[in-house]
């Protein structure tokens, strides 16, 4: 008996190594194409077993899957390991797929004024050096920017030239001239921005100050000198009488009058579509039913207040009208009297009480 | 003259739905000729091609009416229906009153329609629901908007309003110069 058991142990432990086997190595017609680097396998191999399998090759797809990643997972263990930080890991070689661009290639810009410039002359751009001996200072400095080499806003001594006003500020003279060509650089850059994305610059055409300009052209400069600031003319003083601007707001734009039929005709319909599609279907059976219900249950509650307010205040003559009555009417003409009176007789409350109703009516339209 | 933006369509249809509901397509997509709707002075005009390329010629400060008026949208951008739409309301209402040849006078003179002046109402009509008035000889009187349902209509009182007015044809002799 225990042989046999030993023996059947033994006959099953060869069986599951041999499974176990069998599910490591998996047998391929073609050998499957590896790009490790992007844990890619490409299987050729032609799919005849799904194309068998019938209407759901669930089962098929899942051994095929199966039987792929096990092949890349072998792959896998074949490359060189490292430690990192308690984790045994692959390194995996470069990718050999190459993936095709997210973005479109960039369209080709136009060139740049100066660009122009010098290709018309053939001008080539001159290998120069980045660094350029100073002499003042005694170092290598930058040819152009933050500490350079020739900065003549930095000078310390300044000769008055010849012909110039012996009052006037050379050295305010050259930061002034600084600013200017700063200025006038970043509008070349503007201009050429909008060259190159075809878009209009907002012209200074009228605003430089001619002797002779119209009321109007004075008007327009005198706006856009005004939201020429940074927050957009917010906080600008006024003259005292004088008033906003009207109309600087954008102009609206309409369709043509006589403009495509068709494509309105679509549109309004297109438009009733969405309109009716939100619209909640009213089951119109349900809803009155349940409104007939709920007036059921009022004058229920109403027939049960009115037989206790019988039983525990013991009888009181007039009805429930001659109560009901009292609130409107006391909410209409009482300006004269303190609330005291109260007008008597059923047909002035009445009265009174359809009044009210019709107020409430015209107040709903 | 211009038509009318994405906004203000949208504002009118939902006006003229509560009256017609899904029959205003077919006031849009019309098979005997291509009608549209232009917004003039701040009325709508609801016109078909061959008269808007005619009014097209005339100088906008001259034009007085074209086509047909269905309302104009007021300072707030809401619209108000006139009383010249319900040669178009009429046939497409999908909500009608009847009311009695007594209470006919008493409507077209502007005021609410009471229980005790109400012939017939289409079953099903909810509360606020846009309706159009016919006589008890189906000629449509104009329209308004029902202040009880139809099960309400057969519990409440006499003297109760049935139907708020909004319209009625005595418009075009009270209103006369208000109206084009």
């Amino acid at each position: 008996m225990e042989g046999q058991s030993v023996e059947e142990l033994l006959a099953k432990a060869e069986q599951d190594e041999a499974e176990k086997l069998q599910r490591i190595t998996v047998h391929k017609e073609l050998e499957l194409e590896f790009d490790l680097g992007n844990l890619l396998a490409s299987d050729r191999n032609p799919p005849t077993v799904l194309r068998q399998a019938g209407p759901t090759p669930e089962a098929e797809l899942r051994a095929l899957a199966r039987d792929n990643t096990q092949l890349l997972i072998n792959q896998l263990w074949q490359l060189p390991t490292e430690r990192v930080e308690e984790a045994l890991v692959a390194r995996l070689p470069e990718a050999t797929t190459r993936l095709p661009r997210e973005k479109p290639l960039p369209r080709p810009r136009p060139l740049t004024r100066w660009q122009q410039f010098a290709r018309l002359k053939g001008i080539r751009p001159k290998k120069k050096t980045n660094l350029v001996w100073d002499e003042v200072s005694g170092q290598w400095r930058r040819r152009w920017g933050y500490k350079r080499a020739r900065d003549d806003t930095k000078e310390w001594l300044i000769e008055v030239p010849s012909g110039a006003d012996p009052l006037e500020d050379q050295f305010a003279k050259r930061i002034q001239a600084k600013k200017e060509r700063v200025a006038k650089n970043e509008l070349n850059r503007l201009r050429n921005l909008a060259r190159a994305h075809k878009m209009q610059l907002p012209s200074a055409a009228g605003m430089h100050p001619t002797g002779h300009q119209s009321k109007e052209e004075l008007g327009r400069a005198m706006q856009v000198a005004k939201i020429s600031t940074a927050s957009v003319g917010r906080f600008q003083e006024r003259l005292p009488k004088e008033k906003a601007p009207r109309g600087s707001g954008k102009k609206r734009k309409f369709q043509p009058l006589f403009g495509d039929f068709a494509a309105e005709k679509k549109n309004q319909l297109e438009l009733l579509r969405v309109m009716n599609s939100k619209k909640p279907q009213l089951d119109v059976t349900r809803a009155t039913n349940k409104q007939m219900r709920e007036e059921d249950q009022e004058e229920a509650a109403k027939r049960r207040k009115m037989s206790q307010k019988g039983k525990k205040k013991g009888n009181r003559p007039g009805p429930g009208g001659k109560r009901k009555g009292g609130p409107p009417s006391q909410k209409g003409k009482r300006k004269g009297s303190l609330g005291g009176k109260k007008p008597s007789g059923l047909p002035g409350l009445g009265g009174k009480r359809k009044g009210g109703q019709h107020q409430g009516g015209k107040r709903r339209k | 003259m211009r038509p009318l933006t994405e906004e203000e369509t949208r504002v009118m249809f939902e006006k003229i739905a509560k009256y017609i509901g899904e029959n205003l397509q077919l006031l849009v997509d019309r098979p005997d000729g291509t009608y549209c709707f232009r917004l003039h002075n701040d009325r709508v005009y609801y016109v078909s091609e061959k008269i808007l390329k005619l009014g097209a010629n005339i100088s906008g400060d001259k034009l007085v009416s074209l086509g047909t008026c269905f309302g104009k949208f007021t300072k707030t951008h809401k619209f108000r229906l006139h009383i010249t739409a319900l040669d178009y309301l009429a046939p497409y209402a999908k909500y009608k009153v009847w009311i009695k040849p007594g209470a006919e006078q008493s409507f077209l003179y502007g005021n609410h329609v009471l229980k005790s002046g109400l012939g017939r109402i289409t079953e099903n009509t909810s509360q606020y629901q846009g309706v159009v008035v016919y006589s008890m000889a189906d000629i449509p009187l104009g329209f308004g908007v029902a202040a009880k349902s139809t099960q309400d209509c057969r519990k409440v009182d006499p003297m109760a309003i049935v139907v708020f007015h909004q319209a009625d044809i005595g418009e075009y002799v009270r209103h006369e110069e208000t109206l084009t």
